[in-house]
């Protein structure tokens, strides 16, 4: 690896102000709530569990299609949800199971997604890469390599245009930098001033791809100067960090309406997707991801600091436990799609001569 | 009741519906400051300002899908590419984010733009410039794709395509923009995926759109004045969806049919026709259906090439005289 992640100190809080009942003592989390690290704990738990299900349920082959995995940018997913809020906009890729369910939308739903089940978030119509809910602000997880950068962009001009207060965040792949739309988007997001946080995850992988045979300047972050945007690199294995980060970049997107781009270094725990067994990884950068591992760092950090003690850790682990066996229970439950709304989702405004054609109906 | 031309018209309408509704918004290269570079647009920047009237950077995929972002926040975008060949450089925003959105989120948002671009060759602009690929986007379930050949239509379609909630790519032409027509004083929006049959007729069927439309008007008008042919036109206007009803209904009346389309021909928009009135209508054909199509060559410059690979009135008529000698009935 041409470099390694720089810790961002965690000078600046960003929303989040010490309060009473926060954690008294100096280091790292000073001034932090413990209800609040330990839901975050929670959430990051909650998500490996839910993605170790669903690796479990693609090999029973309950779960078709691709299936990426968020397994080590738990911290990542759960620092950046924290920065936004509920009416906030999120645009993401495919790798977006942990981003839906840190963005409010039921495990439940999630899950069934993955099922193809009509309670799925995209009643089963998207599967793992194309989630999506309104309500919870998550307009979708795309399929095309930086295919969401563009539509992000368009989002933040929307808000603009009406005078919102919102800010679209747009999360992206280490690899998706080097093609054609993140330059078209993030020009054109500057020269209108539109209120979109870019948020690069470098894990630094594409497939098997590494950043540094892929990006000519290897460090993204650097890429918001040819926009006159603000660029930053956060270590996105330390929560607290991603959150500090990303809550100033959405603020300020919030007053000024310009767009930001956020870099968070992190790491893949496993494959692209359950099916990579990545054999062109090294044995050292596989054991740099172990040590990296943001859900255990995160758990011995607050055990250390008084936070959690070893009772409350495990009592955590299960509730996430339970959570997502529930998710896999619901999505079990759920009833799959009847073939008699095959055409229900072609045309919003029904339209004369639309085909409804089976493949064995004649046309006459 | 006007006579006004088909950019008129197009200019007309976009006016209206933007007085007419806070969200509907222009976005393209050059529309504002330069005027539209076939002047669609003139005035608009100055009557609506740049939030309405948006220039952009020659960055077709980035500005194609902002529009896609904004439409699926309920804005309704008019984005206008400059012709059809720069639409290639946004087909993944046009193909695999406009047209899917609204499938496979489940129904959850939808993508109520409009894609105005116009088509055609003829203008010796050589072979990156003159193309009619109107088929690549009438393949794709989830676009509405419609191709009006009079300032009529022009207005109609474009008032419905501007109302509905999905992605429509309006086709144009570059040789449709000066030509006249009358327009009535109120235009009712026209209903998507119906063809029309633009002159009657009971002796052959001539099929066409948007330019090939208007031609197949004119020939059948000179035909049926010199000769006494009496030619039914139908001309398509929607391409996705596609009225085979219509097609077919007229084919099952006159026996016999021609398709005249400026597009390629193997693959060709003609052979979506053929093939529906093989299915509808077989057992009333009394002669092969004919396709007139352009010359399978990327177009030349030079004006002899260009004329002799671009379909006419001359290759129309001349394809209706050869199928109705074929089935007799030529007088
Ligand atoms: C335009 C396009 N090209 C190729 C692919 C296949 N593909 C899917 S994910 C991926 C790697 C992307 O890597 P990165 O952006 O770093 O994201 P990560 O998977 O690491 O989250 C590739 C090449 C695609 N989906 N879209």
């Amino acid at each position: 690896m041409a470099q390694t992640a720089t810790r961002t100190k965690p000078a600046t809080r960003g929303t989040t102000k010490p309060r009473r009942g926060s954690v008294r003592r100096g280091g790292r989390f000073a001034g932090e709530s413990p209800e609040l690290l330990q839901d975050y704990f929670y959430e990051m738990t909650l998500i490996r569990r839910f993605e170790e299900r669903a690796a479990q349920g693609y090999t029973q082959a309950k779960i078709g299609g691709y299936c990426h995995l968020n397994l080590g940018e738990e911290a990542t997913v759960v620092g950046l949800m924290r920065a936004l809020r509920k009416t906030d906009l999120l645009f993401t890729n495919y790798r977006e199971h942990g981003y839906a369910i840190a963005k409010g939308i039921e495990p439940g739903r999630v899950m069934a997604e993955l099922y193809g089940r009509t309670t799925g978030t995209s009643k089963g119509w998207g599967g793992s890469m194309h989630m999506f809910d309104v309500e919870a602000g998550l307009l979708g997880g795309y399929g095309i390599v930086g295919g969401q950068i563009p539509l992000a962009t368009g989002a933040a001009l929307a808000i603009d245009y009406r005078g919102g207060d919102q800010v679209v965040m747009c999360q992206m792949g280490d690899g998706t930098t080097n093609i054609g739309a993140f330059h078209e988007a993030l020009n054109i997001a500057a020269l209108w001033n539109l209120p979109v946080v870019f948020v690069v995850i470098n894990n630094k992988l594409g497939m098997g791809t590494t950043v540094d045979k892929s990006s000519a300047e290897s460090e993204l972050y650097k890429r918001a100067s040819a926009y006159r945007m603000h660029g930053e690199r956060v270590d996105g294995n330390d929560v607290l960090a991603v959150r500090d980060a990303a809550s100033r970049l959405v603020e300020q997107a919030r007053e000024t309406g310009r767009p930001a781009l956020l870099e968070a270094v992190s790491e893949r725990l496993k494959g692209h997707s359950v099916v990579d067994p990545a054999k062109y990884r090294s044995e050292e950068s596989v054991e740099q991801a172990k040590q990296a591992d943001p859900v255990a760092n995160f758990r011995a950090e607050l055990i250390e600091a008084g936070i959690l003690d070893e009772d409350a850790a495990v009592e955590i682990e299960r509730k996430a436990q339970a959570e997502a066996d529930a998710a896999v229970a619901f999505a079990d439950d759920s009833p799959h799609p009847d073939p008699s709304t095959l055409f229900d989702y072609t045309y919003a405004t029904p339209v004369a001569n639309d085909s409804r054609r089976l493949p064995a109906d004649p046309v006459f | 009741m006007a006579v006004i031309t088909y950019r008129q018209a197009l200019h007309d309408t976009l006016r209206e519906e933007m007085l007419r509704d806070e969200d509907v918004f222009l976005i393209g290269e050059e529309i504002g400051v330069f005027e539209g570079s076939y002047k669609i647009t003139a005035g608009l920047l100055k009557e609506f300002g740049e939030k309405r009237v948006r220039d952009t950077p020659i960055a077709e995929e980035g500005f194609v899908g902002a529009a896609v972002g904004a439409a699926m926040l309920g804005l309704r975008p008019v984005v206008e590419l400059m012709t059809i060949n720069f639409s290639l450089i946004a087909l993944d925003q046009i193909v695999n984010h406009a047209a899917k959105i609204y499938g496979m989120f489940g129904g959850q948002t939808s993508v109520p733009m409009v894609l105005r671009t116009p088509g055609g060759g003829g203008q010796q602009l050589g072979a990156t410039h003159s193309q009619n690929i109107e088929l690549y986007y009438a393949f794709v379930p989830g676009l509405k794709v419609v191709a009006p050949s009079t300032p009529a239509d022009a207005k109609a379609l474009l008032l419905a395509s501007i109302r509905d909630n999905d992605p429509v790519l309006f086709l144009e032409n570059l040789a449709l923009y000066n030509t006249k027509g009358e327009v009535p004083d109120v235009v009712e929006p026209a209903e998507i995926g119906k063809a029309k049959v633009s002159k009657p007729g009971t002796d052959i069927t001539i099929i066409g759109y948007s330019r090939m439309a208007m031609v197949a008007q004119q020939v059948a008008e000179q035909l049926q004045a010199d000769e006494g042919i009496n030619a039914e036109v139908v001309d398509l206007r929607s391409l996705r969806p596609l009225d085979r009803e219509t097609v077919v209904e007229s084919v099952r009346k006159t026996g016999c049919a021609v398709i005249a389309e400026d597009d390629w021909l193997t693959y060709g928009i003609g052979a979506e026709i053929a093939a529906s009135i093989s299915d509808g209508a077989f057992d009333y054909l009394d002669a092969p259906v004919r396709r007139v199509a352009a010359a399978e060559v990327p177009l030349p410059y030079a004006k002899p090439l260009e004329r002799a690979a671009l379909p006419s009135a001359e290759s129309l008529t001349t394809a209706v005289h050869q199928t109705l000698e074929a089935v007799g009935r030529r007088r």
